[in-house]
């Protein structure tokens, strides 16, 4: 059992590690790409103490070897499921799984969609962005996966489950894995329906459909924490003075949460979870219980 | 207190209500339902008797659930003069839902 697991491992993940680490706790960062400077052309000018402007990038290399350097554990992997179990969280990555006590979410906002027209219309009506959620309401009925990669392989495990009549949809990404299931290859272009989701029309044809589950990429923050029960709004994860959500245990921090999306920010985000998140596992006793 | 919505008690309780009814849609196996609960509890102690909340297992009352078209969860409706009003999919704060009830 972790204590804490921090999954992200740009300026907010790495500065709540260190203030973590600092306080004796040990976490660890699991993260997988720059998020927000992966592509950033400009280079940066205005965060503190950068003699000459930094390539983003450099930025948060640099920052993740600071942190190793510190003796914080950083892997680099993808996350594709996180679950609550009782008081405690298990967090699945492409090789490994996790228990740990508290999650500290701090991805960034970049993330995998398919906002193409008919997206929004069909939302909650068809569309679905939650295997484990909705999957029920599909049982016997025909259903799209839409994704290519482990997380679409985690959902369609699911899915199976409730329907034997699947077909996977790449919307134009590569995908060479043997499945028992067909796969359309190219790109989506439309969702069709009346009152509810009944086509997927893409490049080459049109396909009847019940329903559609999302499973793009890597799940992003936002994706994980509505799969949770977290309360988000506008796109924006929900957190209390203490970084917390309406989960116990369950932290966030950074551009997820809001606010500027800037890196000064991002790191007193990091400062501050470290903070709660300490407290969180070392709650003080309160006086008359303690023997 | 939040009240049990079900197919015998649907009309009398949610359509004919003098009051807005907040409806929420869930399942026992629904994780992020579970989330809702106490976030329900407190809303309902704030509204008191403006409106009225409550709750609806779209397994065991699926009757009212197909005829709404409901294909995800949670799915909360506000119900006013016997007609939905306004909808949301997913777990709410209490100050959303209580914008939702016009409250």
């Amino acid at each position: 059992m972790k204590n804490i697991i921090i999954i992200g491992y740009g300026p907010a993940g790495i500065s709540a590690a260190i203030y973590l680490k600092r306080q004796g706790v040990q976490p660890l960062v699991i993260g997988k790409d720059f998020g927000a400077l992966e592509g950033y052309d400009d280079k940066v000018e205005n965060f503190y103490g950068q003699a000459e402007p930094i390539d983003g990038k450099v930025l948060i290399q640099n920052g993740i070897n600071q942190a190793k350097h510190l003796g914080i554990d950083v892997i680099t992997e993808s996350v594709i499921s996180l679950k609550s179990v009782g008081e405690t969280f298990e967090v699945v990555t492409t090789s490994h799984t996790f228990e740990t006590k508290a999650v500290l979410l701090a991805t960034g906002k970049t993330r995998h969609t398919v906002r193409r027209a008919g997206f929004t219309q069909f939302r909650g009506k068809g569309i679905s962005m939650c295997a484990i959620c909705d999957g029920f309401f599909y049982r016997r009925k025909k259903v799209a996966v839409i994704g290519y990669g482990p997380y679409m392989l985690h959902e369609l495990d699911f899915l199976r489950k409730m329907t034997k009549d699947i077909t996977i949809f790449t919307d134009g990404h590569a995908f060479d894995d043997e499945i028992d299931f067909p796969v359309v290859r190219e790109k989506i272009t439309k969702f069709i329906g009346n009152e509810k989701l009944s086509h997927i029309e893409t490049t080459q044809g049109t396909y009847e459909i019940d329903g559609a589950f999302i499973a793009l990429g890597t799940p992003s923050s936002v994706e994980f924490a509505s799969q949770l029960g977290v309360i988000i709004e506008k796109n924006n994860v929900v957190v209390n003075d203490k970084y917390m959500t309406n989960i116990p245990g369950l932290f966030a921090a950074g551009d997820i949460i809001g606010g500027k999306l800037q890196i000064a920010k991002a790191v007193y985000d990091g400062m501050n979870a470290a903070d709660a998140i300490y407290n969180y596992l070392h709650p003080k006793k309160s006086p008359g219980l303690s023997k | 207190m939040v009240h049990i919505f079900t197919t015998g008690n649907f009309e009398k309780e949610v359509l004919k209500s003098d009051v807005p009814v907040l409806v929420e849609f869930w399942a026992t196996w629904c994780g992020p339902c579970q989330r809702v609960a106490p976030i329900l509890e407190d809303l309902a102690n704030d509204v008191k008797d403006l409106a009225k909340i409550g709750k609806l297992d779209v397994d065991e009352e699926y009757e009212i659930a197909d005829e709404l078209g409901i294909m995800s969860i949670p799915t909360l409706i506000v119900f006013k003069n016997g007609k939905v009003h306004q909808s949301t999919i997913g777990v709410q704060s209490k100050e959303t839902l209580k914008k939702l009830l016009d409250l």
